[in-house]
């Protein structure tokens, strides 16, 4: 039950904390100088984090398949957009705002998960799915009879986030560094990010984070046990759907502009993946996952074209064919070597050997 | 020592045609080791299904220390007092030993999301006591050494100990046992006698499914004898053996004593 244990002795420890902690701070002006472009990557990497460890909790603690997680992400991103924009003309704070995103998307997360949860494995994860695409439609189409979400061309001109006069989309400059828009929003994310996995690893070690072993492990024998299974269950949706909530809200603000676009079913199967691919149940593994696939995408987009160009003078395949051809190729090594994940969770590795050799 | 803890009226289970319990009614008193004998496919198991809410009575119903508990949820019923083990092990299998019977405390405890988020004093607190009476509970049943290891991987004696911790954790008025001897040695069984001995001296009213006649002659006060869904004889064991409906259900025939494995 304890966390995965990456440095044996403490000094050790310490002493790489104290480092990802400066390389986490320094981060954002490393990759300024190589181009803003690359802050707003790093920035919408922690927001992936966000998701995967929400999800995480639905699939990884709880271990109920989650296909259409992408939904939550919207509720709250619209959440934000029509209470922040000029589409209503309202400009709610932004601290205000968040909090009511993903007390909706619980919600949301509720109103799935009730009728639902009966369901097991491949049936849930099948009506999870519909569920995410019924969100994504009704955002397409809510813009008759009363236009509440605007339809396909989405909400513009979202706010900010905002203290008084101090914006996160304006730069600034302290002490003769220049600290750009999305320089301070990634360290505001950064902090919700720490927030959220301190509220994720407590959780995991706790009464309720046994429970969704519990359950996970053998549902009978937790009901037995006197674990309400259904409100356990409940209580993960609702969990993992606040903090999509969450990171929805702060898409909205950062991005400035949503659509339904941004909230198809591949987006569901790329949270997913990061989580599968750093460790299902395994934090740091989600953490490391979540990274790895936010960033390496991106790596191939600047990398590709002119490593082609340079080599036979012109682009012959895109970016994004080969993103998806690695993309396969990643997951069939994966199966192959490494089912469980980059970092597995110790139960989750034992449960998966064990389902490879029965 | 006759007040009566559990009672069962009239019980019927049926399975399409097949009617697995048919009008099963009898009582158990507090303190009492009570044995559930029959052949295999007698019922004994559905019964236990019924009294743990895994599955609904078709008629007839039952209370525990007064209170009608039949309809309700399996953790409502285990939350009021009734807490088992299966015939075929249901541990949680890739957690330690130690986790198993901390999720076993689930059930008395109460710490919600915002008492583990917010790490409160009484949230830490509990969390130490869980700690601490599942170690007891290990230790009671004799597997404290093996805390921190797979439930998998422990000798399969050590998971039925366990199975019986993980039970006793949950603060049961009744512990219903399904074949609790399977698959042990001589020398095991022995230790399982003695251990459930010991959990009825310290209160706990104990309904045991088993094979082993000799346990059960051994430990029972009274025993119930089912035999295709019905209730066949019911007194104390050694009455019950020299029954000859027991006798001819068992053995379809006509011999003078039971040594049933």
């Amino acid at each position: 039950m304890r966390g995965v244990n990456i440095f044996a002795n403490p000094q050790a420890k310490w002493l790489g904390v104290a480092l990802i902690a400066i390389a986490l701070i320094g981060l954002p002006f490393a990759l300024a100088s190589v181009g803003t472009a690359w802050v707003r990557i790093a920035n919408l990497a922690i927001l992936f984090v966000f998701l995967s460890l929400g999800l995480n909790i639905v699939v990884g603690f709880a271990g109920l398949l989650d296909l259409g997680y992408i939904a939550f992400y919207a509720v709250g991103a619209y959440v934000y957009a029509l209470l922040a924009s000029p589409h209503f003309n309202l400009h709610l704070p932004f601290w205000v705002i968040l909090p009511i995103g993903a007390l909706v998307a619980c919600l949301f997360g509720v109103l799935l998960g009730a009728p639902t949860l009966k369901l097991r494995g491949d049936y849930l994860a099948i009506v999870t799915l519909g569920f995410g695409e019924i969100v994504r439609i009704f955002l397409n189409n809510l813009s008759q009879p009363v236009n509440i979400t605007n339809g396909p061309q989405g909400i513009s001109r979202i706010d900010p986030f905002r203290f008084g006069a101090f914006s996160f989309s304006q730069s600034e400059s302290v002490l003769g560094l220049v600290f750009s828009g999305p320089i301070k929003y990634y360290y505001l994310l950064l902090l919700l990010l720490l927030l959220a996995i301190v509220v994720n690893l407590r959780l995991q070690h706790s009464r309720i984070g046994r429970a969704w072993e519990a359950v996970r492990e053998d549902e009978i024998a937790a009901r037995a046990m006197g674990i309400n299974t259904t409100g356990i269950k409940l209580l993960a949706f609702a969990m993992g759907a606040s903090f999509g909530g969450m990171a929805g809200g702060m898409f909205a603000a950062i991005q400035g502009f949503i659509s339904p676009e941004s909230f198809v079913l591949v987006e569901s199967v790329m949270v997913l993946s990061m989580v599968v691919l750093g460790g299902m149940g395994n934090i740091w593994g989600v953490v490391l996952g979540a990274v790895l696939l936010s960033f390496v995408p991106e790596l191939l987009r600047y990398t590709v074209e002119p490593l082609q160009k340079a080599l036979f003078g012109r682009s012959i395949i895109e970016p994004e064919v080969i993103r998806m051809l690695l993309f396969g190729l990643a997951l069939v090594l994966m199966m192959l070597y490494r089912p469980a994940g980059l970092l597995p969770s110790a139960v989750r590795k034992r449960e998966l050997t064990k389902a490879a050799t029965e | 020592m006759s007040e009566v803890l559990l009672e069962c009226m009239n019980l019927d289970k049926r399975f399409g045609g097949v009617l697995a319990l048919a009008e099963v009614g009898f009582s158990i008193n507090r303190g009492e080791i009570y044995g559930l004998i029959g052949p295999n496919g007698a019922g004994k198991t559905t019964l236990f299904n019924v009294l743990t809410g895994i599955y609904a009575s078709d008629a007839g119903g039952f209370k525990l220390a007064g209170e009608a508990l039949s309809g309700l949820r399996s953790d409502q019923i285990a939350a009021r007092g009734i807490a088992r083990t299966f015939q075929n092990i249901r541990l949680f299998s890739n957690l330690s030993a130690l986790d198993n019977v901390m999720i076993g405390r689930h059930v008395r405890t109460r710490a919600g999301v915002f008492g583990a988020i917010l790490r409160s004093r009484a949230t830490l607190e509990e969390e130490a006591a869980i700690e601490k009476r599942a170690l007891e509970l290990l230790g009671y049943v004799g597997i404290a050494a093996r805390a921190n290891e797979v439930a998998l991987q422990l000798p399969y004696g050590d998971q039925r100990r366990l199975e019986i911790a993980r039970a006793l954790a949950t603060e049961p008025k009744l512990l219903a046992l399904d074949e609790p001897a399977a698959g042990m040695n001589a020398t095991e069984t022995l230790e399982l006698k003695k251990l459930l001995e010991r959990v009825r001296a310290d209160g706990i009213t104990i309904l045991l499914i088993e094979h082993d006649m000799k346990l059960v002659m051994g430990l029972c006060d009274r025993v119930l004898v089912l035999d295709y869904g019905r209730s066949i004889a019911e007194g104390p064991a050694r009455e019950v053996q020299r029954d000859p409906r027991v006798i001819e259900a068992y053995l379809g025939g006509t011999t003078t004593g039971v040594s049933v494995a």
